[in-house]
């Protein structure tokens, strides 16, 4: 014990003195977290509370094009603009340097089309209940009164969000105009609002509740999905200083004399376990707190922690073991300090993307779904979206555990066994 | 025990893909001795240090250190030795008080022990105004003493030292050299190689000349001075091996 707690205290120097080693393990992961989770914090406002910013120019003088305004606006996904003298190269200026998602033209004409349209609807309608109506012009069908522009470079799934909005407004209010006009051509007199209201509100509720283990409502925030992924990205980056380490240690006079010394190597093995272990909490625990003290006073949301609090120690002293086991293998088998963090580092940028830390891994094919199984990061990610955006429990997450504890014991594994066929354990 | 301090019986050792180094060696050092093992580059005398320390491993034949098998009781052996490699073994970013803590550790030292024996080898090799700041910022000197303190921690009955002075200032040398000497005379046995032959004179009392794998004089060194009629060991090595020591 007077051994390894010797080589633990050792190491543990080693590492407070390597500031590089330091700023990899901590900072840079730090500066990730708050610049990815603002990043995606900006998407997620626009698909939840914060709205898109719209311009509308309306060259119609009619009621009908300012009932549609205001149904554009009750929507709730828009901050509307008005400016009803722009032209097309004004209105590009505005979309490509104001940040205007996109804008809507409509053109002089637009009212008496839809007031027409509905005219013609209901005399269609009367005429087929065998009565007859006012006679009506043919409306030229399909004319382009509205116009949507829109930058190309605008995400796809929020392009077909504004169309859905524009194209639900528009039917909401040509559906209006349609009752009108019926009610108006049977009892020749204004259709009352109240009735308006009765006869267009929808009698089907849709009500939306994010799915939790516990049944309690989960608060699907960027951060909520950023911390915990970049917390494993940040534990599993710790083979760029403990693989470097053991290479070091293997490359130093100092390995020569450990190999004459009556004590095993498997104990400093150990102890960098123990060590680079501690390294790992350490940074859950301080990527954790800026998540929860930090990120709201820099207008990001608060991380709120699971309320398996045991769990997710015990998520994190799996995901941390992992993380060690997989630099301690690049150590044991790499040649230089270069090829450890090199492959390290890239291999770790790999692992993180098949297992979905930076992009969805839905989106993956289907082939790479199947390497997804072989990313302990996966595994990792997938434990602590059960605590923290499922609101499971420990129990919960036992598949990832075991997964996790499979892929951990074959690293370690590996690694003893190439320490054994080179005689240094 | 009355045992050799090295024993080794009739060793046979090769590289991989190479021809034999050791073929048949046999070769036994005294408890007490301050033996000296020299040869020109090539010679063997490295790849011999490194299987007595049990560095390599070898099939045929056998070594004994201190009456123990190095294929049976290779960590036994491990505690009953020092070993002072040429190449700075210890950690530059810690302080000397932290190298010795760590190793006298492995050495299985308790921290009491390892306390008292620091500060006596802080003393004796004149570290003590430095024991607390970081061995990188040491000279080369300074460095040596180091390298011998950890390999002299746990008061070993056998010393290896590969150039243990290589590098280090006149005053420095006689500092570690008289140290040597010191603990030679409590009953430690040195087993000394070096490129340095007047500081082997001054310190060694029994020699092997080793050429091309083979042992080609062993005794006292008085004894082969008069026996080939030379005044100093690089004229008998001239003589013996007709190449110039570098």
């Amino acid at each position: 014990m007077m051994k390894l707690w010797a080589t633990i205290q050792k190491d543990v120097r080693l590492l407070l003195r390597d500031r590089v080693g330091l700023v990899l393990m901590f900072a840079m992961p730090i500066l990730l977290v708050i610049i990815v989770t603002a990043i995606q914090n900006s998407t997620f406002d626009i698909m939840g509370g914060k709205r898109l910013s719209l311009l509308v120019c309306n060259k119609d003088e009619g009621n009908t094009s300012k009932q549609f305004i205001a149904a554009l606006d009750t929507t709730g996904l828009f901050s509307i603009t008005f400016n009803n003298n722009i032209n097309e190269q004004q209105l590009a200026d505005k979309i490509y340097g104001d940040n205007v998602a996109g804008a809507v033209i409509i053109t002089k004409g637009f009212s008496k089309q839809i007031e027409d349209g509905a005219k013609q609807t209901a005399g269609k309608a009367l005429h087929s209940f065998g009565l007859e109506g006012d006679a009506v012009a043919t409306v030229a069908g399909n004319k382009n009164f509205l116009r949507f522009y829109y930058n190309p470079a605008l995400q796809q799934s929020l392009k077909l969000s504004i169309r859905g909005a524009v194209t639900g407004s528009l039917q909401m209010i040509e559906s209006k105009a349609t009752l009108k006009a019926l009610y108006y051509a049977i009892n020749e007199s204004d259709l009352p609002d109240s009735l308006q209201q009765q006869i267009l509100k929808s009698n089907v509720g849709i009500e939306e509740i994010p799915l939790a283990h516990n049944m309690a409502s989960t608060e699907l925030t960027a951060t909520q999905h950023n911390v915990p992924a970049w917390t494993i990205f940040a534990m599993f980056f710790v083979v760029m200083s403990l693989g470097s380490s053991i290479v070091r240690e293997k490359l130093s006079g100092s390995f020569i004399r450990l190999k004459t010394l009556p004590t095993s190597y498997f104990i400093a093995l150990l102890s960098k376990q123990v060590t680079y272990l501690g390294v790992t909490v350490m940074q859950a625990i301080t990527i954790f707190a800026i998540g929860i003290f930090i990120f709201p006073s820099i207008g990001l949301p608060a991380l709120h922690l699971p309320h398996d609090v045991v769990g997710l120690i015990i998520v994190t002293l799996v995901c941390g073991w992992c993380a060690v086991s997989y630099a301690m293998c690049i150590g044991v088998f790499a040649q230089t300090q270069e090829q450890a963090s090199a492959f390290g580092a890239v291999s770790v940028v790999i692992l993180s993307i098949i297992g979905g830390l930076m992009i969805p891994s839905f989106i993956l094919p289907g082939s790479f779904r199947l390497l997804m199984s072989i990313s302990p990061l996966h595994w990792c990610l997938q434990a602590y979206y059960v605590l923290f955006l499922e609101g499971g429990r420990l129990k919960d997450a036992g598949t990832n555990i075991l997964s996790l504890l499979i892929i951990t014991l074959i690293l370690q594994a590996i690694a003893l066994l190439e320490l054994k066929r080179k005689k240094l354990i | 025990m009355n045992a050799a301090a090295i024993k080794i019986d009739h060793l046979h050792f090769h590289y991989s893909a190479q021809q034999k180094l050791f073929d048949d060696l046999n070769l036994t050092v005294d408890k007490g001795e301050r033996f000296g093992l020299f040869g020109p580059n090539g010679a063997g005398k490295t790849t011999l240090m490194s299987l007595i320390t049990g560095l390599l491993s070898f099939k045929e034949g056998d070594i004994k250190v201190l009456g123990h098998s190095i294929k049976t009781k290779h960590k036994k052996i491990n505690q009953l030795f020092g070993f002072v490699p040429q190449d700075y073994s210890f950690y530059e970013e810690l302080t000397p008080v932290e190298n010795l803590a760590f190793f006298g550790a492995w050495y299985g030292m308790d921290k009491k022990e390892i306390i008292k024996r620091s500060n006596t080898l802080f003393e004796i090799l004149d570290l003590t105004a430095v024991k607390d700041q970081q061995v990188k910022k040491f000279s080369g000197g300074m460095k040596r003493k180091v390298n011998l303190a950890i390999g002299v921690m746990h008061q070993p009955q056998l010393l290896f030292l590969d150039e243990p002075t290589v590098g280090v200032d006149v005053q420095t040398r006689h500092q570690i050299i008289n140290y040597l000497k010191q603990l030679n005379a409590n009953g430690t046995t040195l087993i000394y190689t070096s490129h340095q032959l007047n500081e082997a004179e001054e310190l060694c009392n029994k020699i092997a000349l080793m050429d091309e794998g083979k042992i080609i004089a062993f005794d006292r060194l008085d004894n082969l001075l008069a026996e080939y009629k030379q005044d100093g060991l690089e004229g008998l090595f001239i003589q013996l091996t007709g190449k110039q020591y570098e």
